[in-house]
């Protein structure tokens, strides 16, 4: 006899999203268990929204830095009209289908939404980019694990379109296939960042991401000095592994800024910023002060790569009008130009956490049922000594 | 009413049952705390001796009677071209009451050179490396006459050792160390160094060879080599540093800078028979009101924010007294000075002790009107103290030695910017003094960021926090532990010590490299004094 679906399940409810906001900014990850979240057991399977769409059975899905805003109540409401409710989170995923491993490439984009034509991003196969994400054969959803039509990895069993289902080559087991979606995300970002091979370049933040990008600035587009703002010992522990590196405090930052680049200090205190700086940063937090702090360690007419989620953020963008500084946004992948040879960016993914051993940043998996405990161990992963935490609806309430 | 001295010599006291707490200053907090009986012992330092009745008569004396040399008047002439450098900030600590000895002695010499005509006279604050003095302080040391009569004619100025036009290169000794020094000194008739000796280590040809000098001569001895060789380099005849700084006088002597070297000591009267009288008693003596004033401003200063308790004790200006000045020819000078030091600072101690113990104070030569940042602390405690010794070290080859400081992880950015980088690059890579000098000094040194702000700003040169470290590279190598009680845990972990919350954690802590009944030696200060171990 079936058991149903089990699925942890966000819904739409004012006085949690408010509890959620409230507590997490006392401990981050509160939302977890205070939050609009909540284990499902017995429900029925989704339907399949069209052609081409398949039934999955994760086997393990990843906790996302986006899924922790949500949870916590502090997304931005840039998403409410690309979101829809109910969903079931998780956009990490790898998955069983028909016996056959696969990992979920989640942005919805017009192939899977049936939209004809499919738009110009999409043709390009710049999936992140599509102009279609609240139309088509599924309701409003940037990816699956935000669309209420297909259910996401924190859940026994979901749906996805067949292009967006991608084989796990044998090599890889699935706790390293659980983070190629993350590590798609972080060569976009690196990749975007167009690195030469004469330029100095820094990396804002050492989490999931934070290492994705050194690993894939080491693999494709290494630097002639790299810099990264790693907060905890086994973030630079792990920073130091993946490329030839400098590692410095976040706090820190502006001055080993200086010393690599033999600029000046300009200013004081939180009025601190650098003469020159470096050539590009990558900005791997999100956070006001991460942004300023990027700006404020790059050259004039320098770049900065925003790949950590910002939110609403208050910012003095003087520094970035005075000093001329492109600054641009690395969302999700599709495909990336190395050497002038286009590649799928998962395909890089997978490539990248086989050659550097990614699969080390799994730090621990949790079964559905305690669901809550994960959401706060991901929230505070520097300070426990973890990297990316992830959960197995296999092992669910049963 | 006249100030009275007992001028007691200092004394070694055993501590039993009976032994009351002992101050030991913590910062600019201060403590009390017992000792183990039985086995602690506390050095005392000698107390002030009297001073010179009359300074300025005995300054002229000098002047007019040098020591293997002719009187000043004589070596000087209307045409000439003269340079008066004297000593920085660094020195006396703290600063003393207004009139600075140095004013004295540039006033009395001013007097003679005018008397003789002389008209092209600057005067050059000799700080080498170290950050430049603001007007303020300049003021203080050479008094507004002097200052308003040659700084707004550009004739008092301090040393820029960064300056390409500003140092000539003399030669070099017979052992290859480049000798530099200011082309102004270089280049005059005649350069009079006013010095100001607070320690054995202050004056002699140091003056000179080192402060109108720049780093591609004072390389030469600040390094960790001849750190490691100068035990101590507070006893001149066993210190490397010494012996170099003299090879480097030798090439100017011969190279025709002609120096009239004038040198001073003080008494070690920090404190005065006012408020603040008690810190200087030895415990026992103290009276009740001694004891209501020591309760109170301990009380005090612990509830001051740390900005206001910074500013209240930097503010502290001490009533030294002149208790000798010399003129002539540096060596001669020199060796008289040094004499003179020891007979206010010499303690005559018996043996080595398994653990040595110091309170440090707020300030160090290199942290005047600025923070005690963790490396000045290093530098203070197995720098400066730890060489305060003649004869052989007052702790024993693989003792502890135990600090007491708060030892904050705070800067100052205007003063000591490459402190700060050093903190968080170089102390975060090693504290090995000889890989720091191999991997990352000359870049340090040679940082264009930190010459711009040694030469327009306030701050000390970018070498600087190199320096401080190797000034301790003697003692890294002597001890056997080092624990900072009272210390930030994560700054004195990155200097490569142990914290201690408190005496008896530190205590229990040094038993793993001393054993459980070692003996115990507080060497009390300031005031400084140095201890004769037999």
């Amino acid at each position: 006899m079936s058991r149903g679906r089990e699925s942890i399940v966000f819904e739409r409810n004012i006085a949690r999203f408010g509890a959620a906001r409230i507590a997490s900014q006392w401990k981050p990850g509160s939302g977890g268990s205070v939050g609009p979240l909540k284990l499902k057991t017995r429900l029925p399977e989704l339907d399949l929204p069209a052609d081409g769409w398949v039934r999955i059975a994760p086997h393990l899905s990843g906790i996302c830095a986006s899924d922790l805003a949500a949870v916590d109540g502090r997304s931005s409401r840039w998403f409410d009209p690309i979101v829809s409710m109910p969903f079931v989170p998780g956009h990490e995923v790898v998955a069983d289908h028909d016996g056959a491993r696969v990992v979920v490439e989640p942005v919805l984009g017009c192939v899977a939404r049936g939209v004809q034509p499919v738009c110009a991003p999409c043709a390009r196969g710049d999936l992140g980019n599509c102009g279609n994400l609240a139309h088509g054969q599924v309701s409003e959803g940037l990816q699956s694990g935000f669309c209420c039509d297909t259910g996401g990895g924190w859940s026994t069993s979901m749906v996805a379109h067949q292009s967006q289902l991608h084989p796990v080559p044998d090599d890889l087991s699935d706790k390293a296939a659980v983070l190629i979606e993350p590590m798609a995300c972080a060569t976009h970002a690196a990749l975007a960042a167009q690195v030469q091979p004469d330029e100095l370049a820094a990396v804002i933040g050492a989490g999931t991401m934070g290492l994705g990008v050194v690993a894939a600035l080491a693999r494709w587009t290494p630097p002639a000095t790299l810099l990264v703002a790693a907060k905890y010992p086994q973030q630079t522990q792990l920073a130091h592994s993946l490329a030839e590196c400098r590692t410095v405090a976040p706090s820190e930052i502006l001055r080993a800024a200086r010393r690599i680049t033999g600029s000046q200090i300009l200013g004081r205190g939180s009025n601190a910023r650098l003469a020159t700086g470096v050539d590009v940063t990558i900005d791997c937090v999100g956070s006001p002060a991460s942004i300023e702090s990027a700006i404020s360690i790059t050259k004039p007419t320098g770049r900065v790569i925003l790949m950590g989620m910002p939110g609403k953020s208050t910012i003095d963008l003087t520094a970035l009008w005075q000093r001329e500084i492109n600054l641009r946004g690395a969302y999700t992948y599709g495909r990336e130009m190395i050497s002038g040879r286009q590649y799928r960016t998962f395909d890089l993914a997978a490539e990248l956490i086989a050659a550097a051993d990614l699969q080390r940043m799994l730090t621990a998996v949790y079964p559905m049922n305690r669901y809550a405990d994960a959401i706060s161990h991901a929230a505070s992963a520097g300070s426990r000594g973890a990297v990316k935490i992830a959960i197995d609806p296999r092992r669910g309430s049963r | 009413m006249t100030r009275q001295y007992r001028s007691r010599p200092g004394l070694v006291l055993e501590v039993d049952r009976s032994t009351a707490p002992v101050l030991m200053h913590h910062g600019e907090q201060l403590r009390l705390e017992k000792l183990p009986a039985g086995r602690s012992r506390v050095i005392y330092p000698p107390e002030p001796l009297k001073p010179i009745d009359d300074p300025d008569a005995a300054i002229r004396d000098a002047l007019e009677n040098p020591i293997d040399s002719e009187p000043l008047r004589e070596l000087l002439h209307a045409d000439m071209v003269l340079t008066i450098a004297f000593d920085d900030i660094s020195l006396p600590l703290p600063q003393m009451k207004r009139p600075d000895v140095r004013q004295r002695v540039m006033e009395a010499v001013l007097d003679i050179a005018a008397e003789v005509g002389v008209d092209d006279i600057h005067l050059i604050a000799a700080l080498a490396l170290h950050r430049r003095m603001t007007e303020e302080e300049l003021r203080h040391a050479v008094g507004d006459r002097v200052y308003d009569a040659f700084a707004p004619r550009g004739q008092l100025y301090n040393h820029d050792a960064e300056d390409p036009d500003g140092l000539v290169l003399i030669g070099e000794t017979d052992h290859g160390e480049e000798v530099q020094i200011s082309r102004r000194a270089a280049e005059s008739d005649l350069v009079i160094y006013v010095n100001l000796n607070l320690v054995s280590m202050d004056g002699g040809w140091k003056s000179t060879a080192t402060g109108l000098s720049g780093y591609q001569a004072l390389r030469h001895h600040h390094n960790v080599h001849t750190m490691l060789h100068s035990k101590s380099f507070m006893d001149r005849e066993n210190s490397e540093l010494h012996t170099r700084n003299w090879r480097q006088g030798e090439v100017l002597r011969e190279a025709g800078v002609k120096v009239f070297q004038i040198e001073t000591t003080v008494n070690n009267d920090l404190y005065g028979d006012g408020a603040l009288e008690v810190l200087g008693k030895r415990e026992w003596e103290w009276s009740a009101r001694d004891r209501a004033t020591f309760i109170g401003l301990r009380a005090s200063l612990d509830r001051m924010s740390p900005s206001l308790r910074r500013r209240s004790m930097q503010g502290w200006r001490a009533p030294y007294g002149l208790t000798s000045v010399q003129a002539g020819e540096v060596t001669a000078v020199h060796e008289i000075t040094t004499s003179n030091v020891f007979d206010q600072q010499i303690v005559p101690v018996e043996g080595q002790t398994d653990i040595l113990m110091f309170g440090l104070p707020y300030i160090c030569p290199y942290n005047v009107n600025s923070i005690m940042n963790p490396i000045l602390v290093h530098c203070l405690g197995l720098g400066y103290m730890f060489n305060m010794y003649r004869g052989r070290p007052l702790v024993r080859e693989g003792g502890v030695l135990i600090l007491s400081h708060p030892t904050e992880p705070e800067f100052s950015p205007v003063n000591h910017p490459s402190y700060i980088d050093f903190y968080e690059e170089v102390l975060t890579t090693t504290t090995d003094p000889e890989v720091m000098e191999r991997d990352f000094e000359k870049r340090y040194a040679e940082d264009e960021w930190y010459r711009h702000l040694y030469r327009t700003g306030y701050a000390y040169h970018g070498v600087h926090p190199f320096y401080m470290w190797y000034w301790g590279a003697h003692a890294r190598s002597h001890l056997g532990d080092v624990v900072i009680v009272g210390g930030n845990p994560e700054a004195v972990r990155r200097l490569g010590y142990r914290p201690a919350s408190t005496l008896a954690d530190a205590l229990e802590i040094a038993s793993d490299t001393v054993g459980h009944q070692p003996s115990i030696t507080y060497f009390k200060n300031p005031p400084l004094a140095m201890a004769d171990v037999s």
